[in-house]
């Protein structure tokens, strides 16, 4: 996303030129801590996003322990100053496994997000921009998959593509298909007709160019809203998947397949096994929700509730 | 009203053919040998070859999918392969165990959800306002498997108020005569009321995660849809006119914001159905999803099918039922129609 598209909420892009008066990183950052002042909670969300992007980056470097090292005479231990997050049952340092596994999830859900901004985010300018039968096709497609409960048809693509982390990826971008769709596509349709589309027509661009250069740029704050908002939800289904055993392989450490492992202990009391990994899920699924709330509060604030 | 339920059913035809196409690809097209899928882990070059020919796979694909639509009109979802017994007869067996959790989750949800809601609008910025608030961001956050799992923790392990999350019954009960399928119903129209304690003491926590999970959304909705209803020039009118504020509420405001709420049940109803899966998992819950979860792991696919079916026409049927509600509640969708 580049700073300058940042400023231009929806109404003002709809117009060639919006009144620029101070130099655009200036007014961003302004606004950014206007916003933040304004919702606390937007700041907090944001300190959260950087902790976990930093153990996504550096999780591995830094653990104490190997994710991996079973350790047969500490097995099932409780939280304590060597093991902050207690131990499972082959003895491995459950903190350790939750830090690393935040990549794991991470690049899951980027992954997936990124893959249905794609595919998404193309067919539904398309949709808006050609609409006749891009629309009609399009606009089936998103039907059909919306016809279905979405985690179970991530389930039956997953069992159906193969029993793989990609294939999860695969999923989660499918079922979020539909919504990327509906936003991208009511946004291209209002520009459609606007000036700064016409003088680009007249200027002699093809609809391919005005699409990809001049709408296209146009929607990217409203669809980067889309895409924190979705963020927190492709977090929660990926890990729903591997709970139900789909995609991550038990060694490897990932947190829904962590609460999997210790769905068992939580029965005999050793609550701390699929406690951690569980709360670390919210945390982040928590992060993305505020995060996409308060970015949306930035680049459409009539949209604020 | 007649021709307005006749009208809807003629729409739901499309997607309900778009349904039986998706679950057919699902298996046909996609990479990989369904024959493969079919045979299991541990087939031979010979038995693949047999199930090939079996299924019908050596056909061409309208032939195939000819072949598939016949079989599920006539009520063949195929056979499972690990227990050999017909997936369609599994899944009837099945559902009544998911839909009595699934239903009981949605009514504690909308119980506790829509006066909250309401609450939060009328008194905005109270107490309840910012409770409203916190459980609707905290309730999409929490992953209902984990939910599940500090529940059984606190009021099982901790507590000792709940059962061992062992499935619908205590060890010891046995199951009412079947007649709804609802154990709650059953056990209560043959007079069995220990069944019915122990029954309801199996379904609470479940029931209760299921409805953590679904709150948020109508909690949210209902508070939105009262605020802006409340604003209104009727209310004020109402107000004006020297009616009690109860009757303001609940008489005039509260019917006109419940038709956005009704029409957000569709995307909870989509939310349920899959967190049903996870929770029937944690619960070790007799249902469709833990039958489908099993299969999963084990690559036998038919039942697997069946239930992404059986799933997807349960939810188009739920969205239909939301629209007719649509024209009980609101006297101008009927006219419109």
């Amino acid at each position: 996303m580049t700073e300058t598209s940042l400023t231009m909420t929806p109404a003002a892009s709809a117009q060639p030129n919006p009144p620029v008066n101070l130099p655009p990183s200036n007014s961003v950052l302004r606004h950014a801590r206007y916003v933040v002042e304004e919702n606390p909670v937007t700041g907090l969300s944001f300190a959260l996003f950087v902790i976990i992007a930093l153990c996504a980056l550096i999780g591995p470097y830094i653990v104490p322990y190997d994710p991996l090292a079973s350790n047969t005479t500490a097995t099932l231990q409780a939280p304590s100053l060597h093991h902050w997050f207690g131990t499972d049952q082959l003895g491995r340092d459950i903190f350790s496994r939750v830090v690393v596994a935040t990549r794991l999830d991470f690049v899951i859900a980027i992954a997936s997000v990124a893959m249905v901004f794609v595919l998404g985010g193309l067919a539904g300018i398309s949709a808006g921009f050609f609409l006749g039968w891009t629309d009609r096709i399009v606009g089936r497609i998103s039907d059909t998959i919306m016809a279905f409960p979405l985690f179970v048809l991530a389930m039956g693509i997953v069992a159906a593509l193969g029993n793989t982390v990609t294939n999860i990826v695969i999923a989660t971008a499918i079922i979020n298909f539909p919504l990327y769709v509906r936003v991208a596509r009511a946004e291209a349709n209002v520009r459609r007709e606007a000036g700064f589309v016409q003088a680009a027509r007249l200027s002699g661009n093809g609809d391919f160019r005005i699409l990809l250069m001049h709408i296209l740029p146009n929607i990217m704050p409203i669809m980067m809203v889309q895409i924190s908002l979705t963020m927190g939800y492709a977090i929660l289904n990926a890990a729903g998947l591997s709970f139900i055993g789909l995609g991550v392989k038990p060694p490897t450490p990932e947190w829904g397949i962590m609460v999997a492992e210790g769905a068992t202990n939580i029965i005999s009391g050793e609550w701390w096994v699929a406690f951690f990994p569980g709360a670390a899920l919210m945390i982040a699924v928590f992060c993305f929700n505020l995060l996409g709330d308060g970015l949306r509060d930035l680049v459409d604030p009539q949209r604020r509730t | 009203m007649l021709a307005t339920i006749a009208k809807r059913l003629v729409t739901v035809l499309p997607t309900l053919v778009g349904v039986v196409i998706v679950t057919f690809l699902l298996t046909r097209v996609l990479p990989g040998d369904p024959a493969v899928y079919f045979a299991g882990p541990a087939a031979t070059p010979q038995s693949i070859a047999e199930i090939r020919k079996g299924l019908g796979l050596d056909r061409p694909l309208p032939e195939q999918f000819a072949r598939y639509v016949n079989d599920l009109a006539h009520g063949n979802f195929g056979n499972s392969l690990s227990t050999g017994r017909p997936v369609a007869t599994e899944i009837t067996s099945r559902l009544p165990a998911s839909a009595e959790l699934t239903l009981l989750g949605l009514i504690l949800s909308i119980v506790i959800a829509v006066p909250l809601g309401i609450f939060a609008a009328v008194k905005q910025g109270s107490w309840i306002d910012h409770l409203c608030r916190i459980v609707a961001t905290a309730g999409v956050s929490l992953p209902v498997f984990f939910t599940g799992l500090l529940f059984v923790y606190i009021f099982y392990f901790k507590l000792g108020w709940s059962p061992a999350p062992i499935g619908r019954l205590d060890a010891f009960t046995t199951a009412p005569r079947n007649i709804t399928g609802f154990y709650l119903i059953d056990s209560l129209l043959i007079g069995n009321f220990e069944t019915f304690r122990s029954s309801l003491g199996q379904l609470i926590l479940p029931a209760t995660t299921l409805a953590v999970f679904s709150l948020a959304p109508i909690a949210r909705m209902t508070r939105a849809s009262m605020l802006s209803v409340l604003a209104s020039e009727f209310v004020r009118t109402a107000r004006a006119s020297g009616l009690d504020s109860r009757t303001v509420i609940i008489t005039y405001a509260f019917r006109n914001a419940m038709l956005p709420v009704v029409t957000t049940l569709g995307m909870v109803f989509s939310f349920l159905l899959g967190a049903n899966v996870l929770v029937e998992k944690v619960f070790a819950w007799p249902g469709i999803g833990s039958y489908a979860v099993e299969a999963l792991l084990q690559s036998d696919f038919a039942p697997v099918q069946g239930f992404v079916l059986t799933m997807a026409v349960l939810y188009v049927a739920l969205n239909l039922l939301i629209d007719m509600l649509y024209g009980v509640i609101d006297p101008r969708v009927r006219l419109e129609a």
